[in-house]
């Protein structure tokens, strides 16, 4: 009765988790997605926790006592990081708690293995879910590393990588022969070590401009590993959201390296550009760039009547969103018609702009993607570029031997005049030098950028 | 021999075939030429300018007696019946929808050579009215338009607050369209024009306007062969265009006319949509119009207050410039027809320009011509269409082949990847088969979900997923209970694990959520 009324509570659960993500394509449904999602959750968790104290084989007292635990362990915790958390971290704080799935499906995928004495298809499943478990482990924390700057973002370049990482996946195979064969736990613990260190190298050599897949790619992960338990534990919920969460994070991976014109393969094998990659010509002589004072960028605006500001990652660095969001407040106030030109892959996470512009209350009407800007770039008057590099270079259009040859970029430099917040002449995550900097309607506005927005707010 | 300029008798007609300058251009290639009297008043050409330049004054009769008589128009009935053989009629004759006139002209034994009749080649362009006459009409139709529209074109800046540019739509980029779009941008206003040739996108942008293209429309040729389909599909996305565009449109401007038939562009919903005091100047009105709406010859003002101009006098209407633009071309095919600037007409018909242009000689009716061999560098635009249809044809043949192989390739990838799969299922237990029918499901059933996901609502998404992803705690919290502290213990952690994830994700998401806020 109990396991039929659970079973009801998981069909419910597993829907509400699929309308759950379809509300949240739009703006406009995305909240009641995200009730849709809790609700299916808290309905999934008291079933679960029925059923676990239904079978519990020690009191159930001393059971319940441990799951409440874990609730408020889990509440804490979570609700603290949560609220606490800045928009300006949250591809670190989405890492890592990829991370702690990751190793939850290693624990139970132990466990797994320790309660139940099954057949092969029952091993297969264990091994495979803490493979993948363990992969997306340590991937995460490497991500979270690169992505709170703990570690250099540079991308770990070891000779003949591409091996290392087939040597793994061979040496699994191998491991799991020998686990099936033998049913012992020393195989099962050799490939966690294994998968490990593939996790660890895996996202160590991919570098910081591919982040934003990197990211999205673990979350699948994460859904694979929740549907490898699911086959372990039997269990179709986990099946399900598993598999949801799994081939959304795929999708997401593959619509974020359309953008940037890359192969899924070439971002997931690591290593900026292709094998043998170009080297950056950087001691090509581009020119001399033009320098422009806060008061004179407040002036040109003044007398604009059209301006796109389109940020990047420096602005999230800088925490520059509210005096950004500020600025085009006043500048709309006087009439201006400002937009923001946002890059699919600007910033460390995908659609990372738009929650840090969201943050900052500039209402996502006026917050434009590449493919909506583009065309009225060159009608524009002003181009404010702030923290941005690689998505605004025009090598990627002209220079077929730059390492970005290809990717859609932002055609800023067909405005009037473009006006860049840079802190130095340094080159962006990909290593490549911007010509942008060098033509002759762009000005250079040197400075962390959240002091010279309010510098200009102030000239105005 | 001696050159006869007539004043022109249509009603309203300003134009007149040749100027004061033009006159001893003539004159200088050895021709006498005797000029109506009053036949330039109308563009401000006084009798007394033409005698300066050289030419004497004669009445009609003279005029139209003359061994070569230039007009603007096609001659009416009494003036074809005062011609007589030997003559020679130098007018804008239509010979293509004036078969009659055609006739007439042959049965008089009139050389007759057609303006309008100018083959699309290089060499000729120094004589094509209809080019000529197009540039001007472009012009004068941003000037009318100018005068109907309430507003400023150029945006103003004053002491008293400023004014936003008119915002001008060109529909067709022929010599028309671009005339426009130059006119209407030198004005100040913004320019955004639109045609069905992508390849003309560039002359577009170089006269300062923006290249408006249909969404969509230009898509490759679709692989599953549904071809005709998708044509309906870009006609309907370039109508959408259309509709859009008008809208938003101070101006619209309106140039489509294929061999003298003017395709529908602008419906009278899509006027109907337009704001109060936008105008519609439609210069495919002696075509029928590319406007619904339209009546050739008239303005219109419609319920909701938008003026739809459909003169076909533009020309006309700025009679100094086109006459002297009108009579250059005459000039410069007497030119050709004067080889020994003796002022002796040679008519060379193993010239493919001078044969194009004659309709009739020596009673006989030389209309149509042989088609002419077009040169490259002059794109003929009537034949562009077939050609580009049969290019396509070819194109989507190629496509669909390619197509069709890779169909194949992927269909056997598929197919083996489809064996292995059931051979594995076959020999696992029915339970797992089970759940491998929900788990192949459930991936199905997430790549449609997400696949039309808003990319700001990237970062949410992900937020949201990950704490759904958490629902490994479900697994963690059944094996909690179980005998072994070693089970338990490791359940404990990993059920902590996931439930931060849980709590973390959906709260991040749900404020990350709250912030996306639509402008009051």
């Amino acid at each position: 009765m109990l396991t039929s009324l659970v079973q009801a509570a998981y069909v419910i659960a597993a829907l509400l988790f699929i309308l759950s993500l379809a509300g949240l394509s739009k703006q406009e449904t995305a909240r009641r997605g995200s009730l849709l999602g809790m609700t299916g959750m808290g309905l999934a968790l008291v079933a679960t926790v029925a059923l676990a104290l239904q079978d519990s084989e020690r009191p159930v007292m001393v059971t319940l006592l441990l799951i409440a635990m874990v609730f408020v362990i889990g509440a804490v915790v979570g609700t603290w990081r949560a609220r606490s958390v800045e928009m300006t971290q949250m591809p670190e704080m989405i890492a890592l708690l990829h991370s702690f799935v990751g190793l939850a499906a290693v624990l139970v995928g132990f466990n797994s293995y320790l309660t139940e004495q099954g057949d092969v298809v029952h091993l297969v499943e264990v091994f495979l879910g803490v493979l993948i478990g363990a992969v997306t482990f340590t991937g995460s924390i490497v991500a979270y590393l690169k992505l709170s700057a703990r570690i250099r973002s540079n991308p770990l370049m070891l000779p003949g990588r591409n091996w290392w990482n087939l040597g793994a996946l061979v040496a699994s195979g191998g491991l799991m022969a020998w686990f099936i064969a033998g049913h012992g736990l020393l195989p099962l613990i050799l490939m966690t070590v294994v998968a490990l260190a593939l996790g660890w190298h895996l996202v160590a050599s991919i570098g910081g401009g591919d982040m934003p897949v990197v990211v999205s790619m673990l979350n699948s992960y994460s859904g694979w590993a929740a549907a490898a338990a699911g086959f372990m534990l039997s269990n179709d919920l986990l099946i399900i959201t598993g598999a949801l969460v799994g081939s959304s994070g795929a999708i997401l991976s593959y619509i974020m390296c359309k953008a940037m014109n890359r192969s899924f393969i070439s971002v997931i094998l690591g290593g900026f550009g292709a094998e043998g990659g170009t080297v950056v010509a950087s001691d090509q002589d581009y020119g001399e760039h033009h320098e422009i004072q806060a008061a004179e960028v407040a002036d040109l605006l003044k007398h604009a009547r059209s301006v796109v500001v389109t940020p990047g990652y420096g602005m999230a660095v800088a925490k520059a969103q509210y005096p950004v969001a500020d600025l085009v407040r006043r500048l709309r106030e006087r009439g201006v018609d400002v937009r923001f030109g946002v890059h699919p892959v600007a910033g460390r996470l995908p659609g990372h702009m738009n929650v840090l512009l969201a943050e900052a209350k500039v209402p996502y009407d006026i917050v434009l993607e590449m493919d909506e800007i583009n065309d009225d770039l060159p009608d524009t008057d002003v181009v404010l570029v702030i923290g941005a590099n690689d998505t605004v270079n025009p090598a990627a259009l002209d220079d077929p031997g730059s390492p970005i040859a290809g990717m859609p970029v932002l055609e800023v430099w067909n405005a009037k005049q473009v006006i860049v917040f840079k802190r130095s002449m340094a080159t962006g995550y990909a290593g490549v030098q911007n010509p942008l900097f060098f033509k002759d309607n762009t000005a250079m506005l040197f400075g962390d950028a959240k002091d010279q927005v309010e510098n200009i707010i102030q000239a105005l | 021999m001696r050159i006869g300029v007539p004043r022109e008798t249509r009603p309203g007609e300003r134009l007149v075939a040749a100027t004061p300058r033009t006159v001893a251009q003539l004159v200088g290639l050895g021709y006498d030429v005797v000029v109506e009297r009053g036949a330039g008043e109308r563009a401000s050409y006084p009798d007394e300018a033409y005698v300066e330049a050289g030419a004497s004054l004669g009445d009609a009769a003279q005029v139209w007696g003359a061994d070569v008589v230039t007009a603007v128009n096609s001659p009416s009935a009494e003036q074809v019946a005062s011609l007589t053989a030997g003559q020679t009629l130098i007018a804008m004759l239509a010979p293509g929808s004036n078969e009659t006139l055609v006739q007439q002209l042959a049965d008089h034994g009139v050389t007759a050579l057609a303006l309008d009749a100018v083959p699309r080649i290089s060499r000729a362009q120094s004589l094509d009215v209809l080019s000529a006459m197009s540039n001007v009409a472009g012009y004068r139709a941003v000037v009318e338009s100018a005068e109907e529209y309430g507003g400023m074109f150029a945006g103003q800046v004053t002491a008293a607050g400023k004014t936003a540019p008119a915002s001008v739509f060109v529909i067709g980029a022929g010599v028309a369209g671009l005339a426009a779009i130059g006119t209407a941008a030198s004005l100040g206003a913004q320019v955004r024009a639109f045609d069905v040739r992508p390849e003309v996108g560039e002359q577009i942008e170089s006269m300062g306007a923006e290249f408006v293209q249909a969404e969509g429309a230009r898509q490759e040729v679709s692989t599953d062969g549904y071809a005709s389909a998708l044509t309906a599909e870009q006609e309907r996305r370039t109508a959408e265009m259309y509709a859009a565009e008008s809208a938003r449109a101070d101006i619209v401007i309106t140039t489509a006319l294929v061999r003298g038939r003017a395709p529908r562009t602008i419906s009278a919903e899509m006027v109907a949509a337009m704001r109060p005091g936008s105008v519609i100047v439609d210069l495919a009105a002696s075509g029928g119009g590319n406007c619904e709406l339209t009546v050739p010859g008239e303005r219109v003002v419609t319920d909701n207050g938008v003026v739809i101009l459909g003169y076909t006098d533009l020309t006309s209407r700025m009679p100094k410039h086109t006459s002297q633009l009108v009579g250059t071309n005459i000039v410069n095919l007497l030119k050709l027809l004067t080889p020994g600037k003796d002022g002796q007409v040679v008519l060379d018909l193993d010239d493919e320009v001078l044969r194009g242009m004659t309709v009739a000689r020596a009673g006989e009716v030389l209309w149509p011509p042989p088609p002419v061999a077009v040169s490259a560098a002059a794109p003929a635009a009537p034949a562009a269409p077939v050609v580009d249809e049969a290019l396509a044809a070819l194109d989507a043949a190629t496509a669909l082949d390619e197509a069709r192989r890779r169909g194949t390739r992927r269909a056997v990838g598929y197919a083996l990847a489809a064996v292995l799969a059931a051979l594995a299922i076959t020999f696992s237990p029915p339970a797992f088969v089970g759940h491998f029918t929900v788990f192949a499901l459930a991936v199905v059933v997430g790549y449609y979900v997400i696949s039309n996901v808003s990319h700001s609502l990237h970062t949410p998404l992900m937020a949201q997923t990950n704490a759904i992803s958490g629902i490994i705690l479900v697994g963690a919290l059944l094996q909690i209970g179980d005998s072994s502290w070693v089970v338990t213990s490791i359940a404990f952690v990993a059920a902590a694990l996931a439930s931060i994830n849980i709590f973390g994700g959906f709260l991040v998401a749900y404020r990350m959520i709250g912030m996306f806020r639509k402008e009051a």
